[in-house]
């Protein structure tokens, strides 16, 4: 029966990339990276192999047990936990617990992830191969320690297996796992720092961690190294002790799960809640633009670019006082405008489907273009705006006002207008709506990375007379410059964005179907 | 405009409709069909999925598709409401040509199609709403109408439940409110009563047959075979790309249940031998 799963689960690897070329090119990335990172710790752990005991042992433990904290605590997060093997599945097949729990938990290992952990943990031999006993006692503490961390993973996947079915909970929290990922430079830097400065207390961090579930099966290796067989035998019955303790919990919980499916129903709610539909006017382009606002707030994929936004100024205050270089901040505002502009470039794509009932109520390419366009400038305008302004407060350097705020409006107008032209006309591999905006979403990648490049190549050059305002400026140092491109920039964009609104809108009414029939292949 | 005559310009290349096929009154003016479909044809790569079919459906009636899986009724239908562009052939919604004059096609019909996604982070309330909109109606009919048809179908108290949180039969309904919220000529609905539990169904049901009742055209897909005997008034066979047998039901059924006329014509039905051991346990 183990050997069955396995099996499944690698067919499934396998015709994944049957269903496209791309795919394999995706998964080839994501070994590359992966190799990267595996040959970093390894080479890593290998290096300590040379350094003093103790320090070996802290960095062993300390860093194993943060592999198991991630390998229990990223599923719930990113809500991205495999599912490939979902228990839920196996339910009619009739198939006895002691043979599904030990398969579900090696075909765990079976992925990116689970191979790269296995590798990564497998150095910690080499880094105590100083003595028999202790390379032995080291690979028995990184099975088990690869054991462990699978075997949370499942646990914790099972115990929020109803929670995570819940899509508020799914909604959520791919929006919020954005914020650490954004922030993670700074984190990163208030970490390191962190660690410096408390270099002398880490090896007492690492001697607690290591007596409990998270370090102890990381410390044999170490403990019988210093000759320390009693701490040894003791953490070898810790690590055990624990994943029985693990393995038992998972059993209860999957027999439970077994049978009591997820409930994901939602209260209901009465009608006379029209929301933005009453507040635009009613028009097809305003219900277009009523529609497309609702989904900014309510659908995770746009929510979370949202989110990203005020996350922006915090990022470049970081950068800037960090290279030292105050101007940097200026330059918040004119990319936010792109960023905003740019994010309806798949707009379609991200409809799906449901852009069906577009097609199908007949409403003509312009209305829809603008609806969209519409959508995101009610809130992209006054944000670059507040940016714009703010930036300038921050730094002091008001005579680069005029500049920026040309600059800033002319990118949002002739974004949103590029971008109206983009969306009509090609599809993009975007996640499919309700799915985590993690995911790798399926659909011709390259054509995606083609289009987005071209793009923002086209986008480029349409804003060089902003651009080259903002250089003249900075070179001779004369506001001249400024009240041209304050002057230039939204007149210049305005007339792209009615362009494009114009351009997308007949592109959009005479390949309506085409554009369906690529999106249904995309599905 | 009326639609050319059946098979005429495309008689050539593609196969002419079968016996079943009912001949045109050949009384001095026809009147014109809710939905001609001529000549229509679509190949997905080396699969032809539509082969080159031409069907009338007389204004007023309740017309069933059905077909094996696989017999290209999703295909057809799309083709005829303007979402999948045909290879060869047109369709006209009361003479008008969809494909050349789509703007106006649309406004005539409503459709339910199979297997598309709908936008489910709406309300149903706003769902529904939103297709009203978008087809440029002043928005205290929409209201009104909205109200009328979320009870009508049920869904009043979950009106204002995200339509992703809806079950699938909920999803089917509310769907088939935004394809009624116009009250188009010609209501185009791809298997409109998969996964919807019998109440729901019937009561579907109760509003297609007073739609028709009043003048309008129902044609309903579906491989339910007893629902189309019971509901429809005129069914068309499909398999492969091709109409096998059309018109009224009684015709196309000739005395025998239309399950039974239906597995002759498409031909399957392979007898249940070499499962012996199915009866051994």
């Amino acid at each position: 029966m183990v050997a069955h799963l396995l099996s499944l689960k690698w067919r499934l690897l396998l015709n994944g990339f049957r269903r496209s070329p791309l795919q394999i090119v995706g998964m080839a990335v994501g070994a590359l990276y992966a190799a990267g990172i595996v040959l970093a710790c390894a080479s890593g752990l290998v290096a300590l192999r040379w350094a003093d005991p103790q320090t070996a042992q802290t960095a062993v433990v300390l860093g194993g047990a943060l592999v198991i904290t991630g390998w229990a605590v990223v599923p719930l997060v990113a809500s991205a936990a495999d599912l490939t093997l979902d228990p839920s599945r196996f339910t009619t097949s009739a198939i006895p617990m002691r043979e599904l729990l030990p398969g579900l938990a090696l075909a765990g290992l079976l992925g990116l992830p689970g191979i790269a952990t296995l590798l990564a943990s497998l150095a910690t031999v080499v880094t105590w191969s100083r003595s028999f006993v202790a390379a032995a006692g080291a690979l028995v503490g990184a099975l088990l320690g690869v054991l462990s961390c699978v075997v949370a993973s499942k646990l914790v996947t099972t115990a929020v297996a109803s929670l995570l079915a819940s899509r508020r909970f799914k909604d959520i929290s791919s929006i919020v796992f954005i914020v650490p990922l954004m922030l993670a430079g700074p984190m990163v830097t208030a970490v390191v720092q962190g660690v410096r400065d408390s270099r002398d207390y880490l090896p007492g961090l690492a001697e607690a961690i290591s007596w409990t579930p998270l370090g102890a099966a990381w410390a044999i290796g170490g403990e019988l190294d210093a000759g320390n067989a009693a701490g040894a035998a003791m953490k070898v019955l810790i690590a055990l002790a624990s994943l029985a303790a693990l393995g038992g919990a998972w059993y209860l919980l999957l027999k439970r799960a077994m049978v009591t499916p997820p409930y994901t129903g939602g209260g209901s709610r009465k009608a006379g809640k029209a929301g933005l539909f009453g507040t635009f006017p009613a028009t097809p382009a305003g219900a277009v633009a009523a529609r497309s606002l609702s989904y900014w707030m309510r659908d995770p994929r746009y929510a979370g670019s949202l989110v990203v936004v005020p996350l922006l100024p915090v990022l470049f205050y970081f950068g800037s006082a960090q290279s030292g270089n105050q101007e940097l901040l200026i330059a918040v505002a004119p990319l936010t405008a792109f960023l905003l502009a740019w994010s309806i470039s798949a707009d379609v794509s991200y409809d799906n489907t449901a852009f069906a009932l577009h097609l199908a109520t007949g409403v003509r390419g312009r209305d829809d273009r603008l609806g969209r366009a519409l959508a995101c400038l009610s809130f992209a305008l006054p944000l670059v705006l507040l940016f714009a302004v703010g930036s300038i407060a921050v730094t002091g350097r008001w005579e680069w006002l005029p500049n920026i705020l040309g600059c800033s409006l002319g990118a949002l107008f002739t974004g949103l207008g590029l971008a109206s032209v983009v969306s009509a006309r090609w599809t993009s591999a975007v996640p499919a709506p309700g799915e985590s905006p993690f995911k790798k979403p399926p659909g011709n990648t390259a054509q995606t990375l083609l289009v987005q490049f071209a793009g923002m190549g086209v986008m480029a050059v349409l804003l060089l007379p902003e651009i080259a305002m903002v250089v003249a400026q900075a070179a001779t140092g004369s506001a001249v410059f400024g009240w041209i491109g304050v002057g230039a920039g939204p007149v210049l964009g305005l007339a792209f964005f009615t362009a494009g609104i114009r351009l997308g809108g007949r592109w959009l009414d005479r390949r309506g179907p085409e554009m369906f029939a690529q999106l249904s292949n995309n599905r | 405009m009326t639609p050319p005559e059946n098979g005429g310009g495309y008689a050539g290349r593609m196969s002419a409709p079968s016996s079943g096929y009912p001949v045109p009154d050949p009384s001095p003016a026809p009147p014109v069909p809710a939905l001609a479909l001529r000549g229509l044809a679509k190949r997905f790569g080396e699969k032809i999925a539509v082969n080159g079919i031409s069907l009338d459906v007389p204004a007023g009636s309740f017309y069933g598709v059905v077909g094996p899986n696989g017999a290209g009724k999703t295909t057809t239908l799309s083709m005829a409401t303007g979402l999948l562009r045909p290879d060869y052939g047109t369709a006209f919604i009361h003479g008008v040509d969809v494909w050349a004059r789509p703007l106006e096609a649309k406004k005539l019909m409503g459709i339910l199609p199979d297997g598309v996604r709908l936008f489910d982070r709406l309300s149903g309330e706003q769902l529904v709403s939103y297709a009203g909109l978008l087809r440029g109606m002043d928005r205290a009919v929409v209201q009104a109408r909205v109200q009328e048809l979320l009870a009508a179908l049920d869904l009043g108290k979950d009106a204002g439940t995200l339509v992703v949180d809806y079950s699938a039969g909920m999803r089917k309904k509310i769907a088939l409110a935004s394809a009624l919220i116009h009250a188009p000529r010609l209501l185009v609905l791809d298997e409109p009563f998969e996964s919807v539990d019998p109440v729901s169904a019937s009561n579907i049901r109760g509003i297609l047959e007073q739609y028709v009742a009043s003048g309008g055209t129902v044609i309903v897909s579906s491989h339910v075979m007893d629902l189309v005997q019971r509901m429809c008034d005129h069914v068309a066979v499909v398999a492969a790309g091709r109409v096998l047998a059309a018109g009224t039901v009684e015709e196309v059924r000739a005395g025998a249940s239309l399950e039974d006329r239906f597995v002759a014509l498409v031909g399957g039905g392979t007898r249940a031998e070499g499962l012996e051991w199915l009866r051994t346990f």
